[in-house]
């Protein structure tokens, strides 16, 4: 026999009452159907939940299963489809990945605790959406294999000197680069200063899972309004032109994410500075 | 094996015919998305715990790539710690 538990994915405005026919069908994590959880009869802040094995989320279970990529995955995947199919219909906000209550009573009972600065947030994210803006640098590591260099350009140099001076050659191409991305960063702050209304830098990607080509050097979300989401991406898109070592690129949009949480609160109080 | 997030992204299709990469997924669902204190206590602190020994795996800091954006424009976010 299973025990379950309630994993809670957002919390949303269902004014309209669609929230129920969105997330029909919808496999929620480990393939459960995703539910809806109000406060009260006539509340229309709600919470979207599904029941998840006790054995996979307790504590150690889930310390555990964090640690396993696939498992991980799984999860991330199936939260984010909810995510997307309320944010298609309603200011959603997301919850922290692995946020899990005892039952769905719980889930209602901090709903209740919380409905109207949950009600608050969803206010100011109406019709805003979140996109992520990522830097990359282009030009080679330093510590990749130099390329061999062009025998006539270093007749004359001994192996070494060769070796030393096309690693200064390729030392000045990296440098240019990190200063063509520095003048692309300025640029995209720019456009960004006139469509968006705020900004949260996620640490920059690196390891296997980052995507090159390049080496990501800023990463970035923005919170934009919807009716400046197209000429921000353009604006954004076009940072980069005229310089060949430098990427931008643009994901969204996304549901806002990075600015669930209002920039001035604390989500625990009297944490430590 | 298959790969970690399905084809490259490029600027130009739009999101919802690709397959997103996981991690930006991570990023916002590791370190965004509201943190209430669910009945199965994992603090804070347990999820930086866990982004941390995630990113031994996913990430690979190297020395000599320290970030070359130091100088540049201080975090929006930031500026209330005064």
């Amino acid at each position: 026999m299973t025990e379950v538990i309630s994993y809670a994915y957002a919390v949303a405005r269902d004014a309209g009452g669609s929230l129920t026919e969105a997330l029909a069908g919808l496999p929620g994590v480990a393939d459960a159907p995703v539910h809806l959880v109000r406060a009260g009869e006539r509340g229309d802040v709600v919470v979207a939940v599904s029941p998840v094995p006790e054995e996979d989320f307790h504590e150690a279970a889930l310390r555990a299963n964090l640690e396993d990529l696939e498992w991980l995955e799984s999860v991330a995947r199936a939260h984010h489809r909810v995510i997307e199919a309320l944010a298609s219909r309603t200011t959603v906000l997301p919850l922290r990945l692995a946020t899990v209550y005892l039952d769905d009573e719980r889930v209602r009972r901090m709903l209740e605790a919380r409905q109207e600065a949950f009600a608050g947030r969803l206010a100011e994210l109406a019709a805003h959406t979140e996109w992520g803006v990522k830097i990359y640098v282009e030009a080679p590591a330093p510590t990749d294999r130099p390329a061999p260099p062009p025998a006539d350009a270093d007749a004359g140099l001994s192996p070494g000197r060769a070796y030393l001076s096309h690693r200064k050659a390729q030392r000045h191409a990296r440098e240019d680069a990190y200063r063509d991305a520095e003048e692309v960063a300025r640029r995209v702050e720019a456009a960004a200063r006139g469509h968006a209304v705020d900004r949260v830098q996620h640490r920059v990607q690196q390891g296997e899972l980052a995507r090159g080509p390049g080496e990501n050097v800023v990463n970035d979300a923005y919170l934009v309004p919807l009716g400046q989401a197209e000429r921000f991406r353009a604006d954004v898109s076009r940072a980069a032109e005229g310089l060949s070592g430098v990427r931008v690129e643009v994901t969204g949009p996304w549901a806002p994410y990075s600015f669930a949480t209002p920039p001035e609160t604390e989500p625990v109080p009297g944490a430590a500075p | 094996m298959r790969p970690a997030g399905g084809p490259p992204a490029t600027t130009d299709e739009p999101l919802p015919d690709r397959q997103i990469a996981l991690i930006d997924l991570l990023d916002r669902l590791l370190s965004g998305g509201v943190v209430l204190t669910g009945d199965v206590v994992l603090s804070i602190a347990d999820i930086d715990l866990v982004r941390i020994s995630l990113r031994a795996l996913i990430v690979s800091i190297s020395e000599h790539n320290p970030s070359p954006w130091s100088a540049l424009a201080p975090s929006v976010r930031d500026d209330h710690d005064g």
